[in-house]
């Protein structure tokens, strides 16, 4: 059966993907104390699981993506978020590898979230759904997996939130997890970025219309604050010299400034673009949400604070990616999981990628990430004889 | 392995079966996949140029990238058996500093360096006036990565300021054959065209 979605599909064409519908008696426990049952996730897969089951790479998405990692986004029609390198002869390639890509719990493409009905009182859960952490998105990921009949990925990767799935992949499930790429992430969201993250949340809940988050109940979405918090986030996924590179100072009418307040720069008219359509593919409350789930993200806590614990035992190969002008998640943050991993005797790689396009060069095309995932890849694959 | 570099073949030569092995400049990881496949060595890698990094990574090894200069205080003490600085020292910016914290962070440290003491260099200098460029150091001095050159008797010194002992010294000459050398000697400094060696902290 495929999922659920919270509006009307706008590319009729595209893939709706699958879902897993667990019961009560697969209760899904949470780090906050509650469980979730019944409940659902959504995913999708692309490639072939090879006999040996050994061929499974799970990609794990970022803040507002979801499972249509390679193919058509259903609601929107763009292409898939991460096809420039997942798909046919891609470094992650589809024609070796069985991707499995599934949206977080708390997410809004399908997967047991805020805008879901809510099974007890037929109505969206809206704030009455659980806070949900990334151990708890990544228990869910592990529940899929079983009901797949997979158990060892060859691969787990990620970019951002991903990245962080990621590592929490390899603290939770060491034995499940060949070898890890973390690409842009961090093992503690910073206090600059939880900054960041409560301007968009109050955004989101200073509009009107949001209602104390049961806007779906009156037939409202609070579109003007998730718009604002959308647009301050993807100044956050972008750095100065990318922006000025690609805007500068650059009017939308060559005539002159308008001594107004519409907008005048082109960067504005970009941001309002980015705010405009976001809003058209995600859940407000979603967004409140994953975003808590980030900020509450720090895996050396649940180690008496010594990140290298976390990675004790694991016998996984890692390779860390970070890029930069990426001052959300910079490369000392980066840096950081390596020396952990070296520290707890983990064989870890490091790459650093030299590009002006802040935190969004994980989701472009970066020749230099491509070759280094192929080349990591190919020798893990090698090394566990999948062809 | 086809043709090793003469240093490298030495300080392979050093290496004891399943070390626990840290290259610092491991350039493309020549050196770390020879010594992981012939002596099944436990190997790490730490590289400045992101090509190499890449070239590495494909190849299997475990490499960061990062900055010998600014990256070694990062580790911890005494977790690799053997530390290898091969042909690198030379272009670190702080080479006391670096040789410090290797002596920390091994048991062991194997260095090769070129030795700016050989007659040729000494003699190009004597008679054209001018920087030397040498087979082995085919730079010009204004743009030459090199900026710390020394020679045999220089690193020698160096080693027992740092707080280093030499274990063993090599000889390395043009035809890259390596002997064992007496590091106090006049001769080696002035023959050999590079050196190896095995340092202990003291």
């Amino acid at each position: 059966m495929g999922p659920k979605f919270l509006r009307p599909l706008t590319a009729p064409d595209a893939e709706k993907g699958r879902a897993v519908h667990f019961g009560s008696e697969q209760a899904l426990a949470l780090d906050c104390g509650r469980t979730l049952a019944p409940w659902t996730i959504a995913y999708m897969t692309y490639g072939e699981l090879n006999e040996a089951r050994s061929n499974a790479v799970l990609v794990c998405h970022a803040l507002t993506g979801d499972q249509f990692v390679a193919s058509a986004h259903p609601v929107t029609g763009k292409p898939g978020w991460w096809e420039t390198i997942v798909g046919p002869g891609k470094p992650i390639d589809t024609g070796r590898f069985f991707v499995i890509c599934a949206n977080v719990i708390g997410g809004c493409m399908g997967s047991s979230g805020p805008a879901e009905i809510d099974p007890a009182s037929g109505e969206p859960f809206g704030l009455s759904f659980p806070l949900v952490t990334v151990r708890d998105m990544v228990r869910a990921q592990a529940m899929l997996l079983d009901s797949l009949g997979i158990e060892r990925l060859l691969c787990v990767t990620g970019g951002s939130m991903g990245g962080m799935q990621v590592l929490q992949w390899a603290a939770s499930y060491p034995e499940r997890v060949v070898s890890a790429v973390p690409i842009a992430c961090a093992a503690k969201h910073s206090a600059q970025n939880i900054a960041f993250h409560e301007v968009g949340r109050q955004a989101i809940m200073a509009d009107p219309d949001w209602l104390g988050g049961a806007y779906q109940l009156q037939g409202k979405q609070p579109s003007k604050g998730l718009a604002v918090a959308r647009m301050a986030a993807h100044i956050t996924y972008l750095s100065e010299a990318a922006l000025q590179r690609k805007f500068g100072r650059t009017l939308q009418n060559p005539g002159g400034i308008s001594f107004a307040f519409a907008p005048d720069f082109q960067v504005e008219s970009y941001l309002h673009h980015q705010g405009v359509t976001f809003v058209d593919r995600f859940d407000a409350n979603s967004y409140l949400y994953i975003t808590r789930a980030m900020d509450y993200f720090d895996l050396a806590a649940d180690y008496a604070g010594v990140l290298a614990e976390a990675f004790r035992g694991c016998k996984a190969r890692f390779c860390i990616i970070s890029f930069t002008s990426d001052w959300l998640f910079p490369t000392v943050e980066n840096k950081r999981i390596a020396h952990a991993l070296n520290a707890a005797a983990a064989t870890v790689s490091f790459v650093e990628i030299e590009t002006d396009r802040g935190h969004d060069a994980f989701l472009l095309d970066e020749p230099e990430m491509f070759a280094t995932v192929r080349g990591f890849l190919n020798s893990v694959a090698a090394g566990q004889g999948v062809a | 392995m086809a043709v090793m570099r003469p240093d490298l073949a030495a300080i392979a030569e050093m290496i004891p079966q399943g070390a626990r092995v840290l290259d610092v400049g491991c350039g493309d990881g020549a050196l770390l996949e020879y010594l992981t496949a012939a002596k099944n060595v436990d190997g790490r890698g730490l590289e400045l140029s992101q090509q190499n990094v890449n070239a590495c990574v494909a190849r299997g090894l475990a490499v960061i990238q990062g900055d010998a200069d600014t990256d070694l205080g990062e580790y911890p003490s005494q977790v690799f058996d053997v530390v290898i600085l091969s042909q690198t020292i030379q272009a670190t910016r702080n080479p006391k500093g670096v040789l410090g914290q290797l002596l920390r962070i091994g048991r062991r440290t194997a260095v090769s360096l070129p030795n700016f003491g050989h007659w040729r260099v000494r003699l190009n200098l004597l008679a054209s006036g001018r920087m030397p460029r040498t087979k082995a150091l085919g730079y010009e001095w204004y743009d030459t990565p090199n900026i710390h050159l020394c020679t045999i008797a220089d690193f020698a010194a160096l080693a027992k300021e740092a707080g280093g002992e030499i274990e063993r010294a090599l000889a390395l000459s043009e035809d890259g054959r390596t002997r064992a050398m007496r590091t106090d000697a006049w001769s080696p400094n002035l023959f050999a065209e590079g050196a190896i060696f095995l340092l202990r902290a003291r």
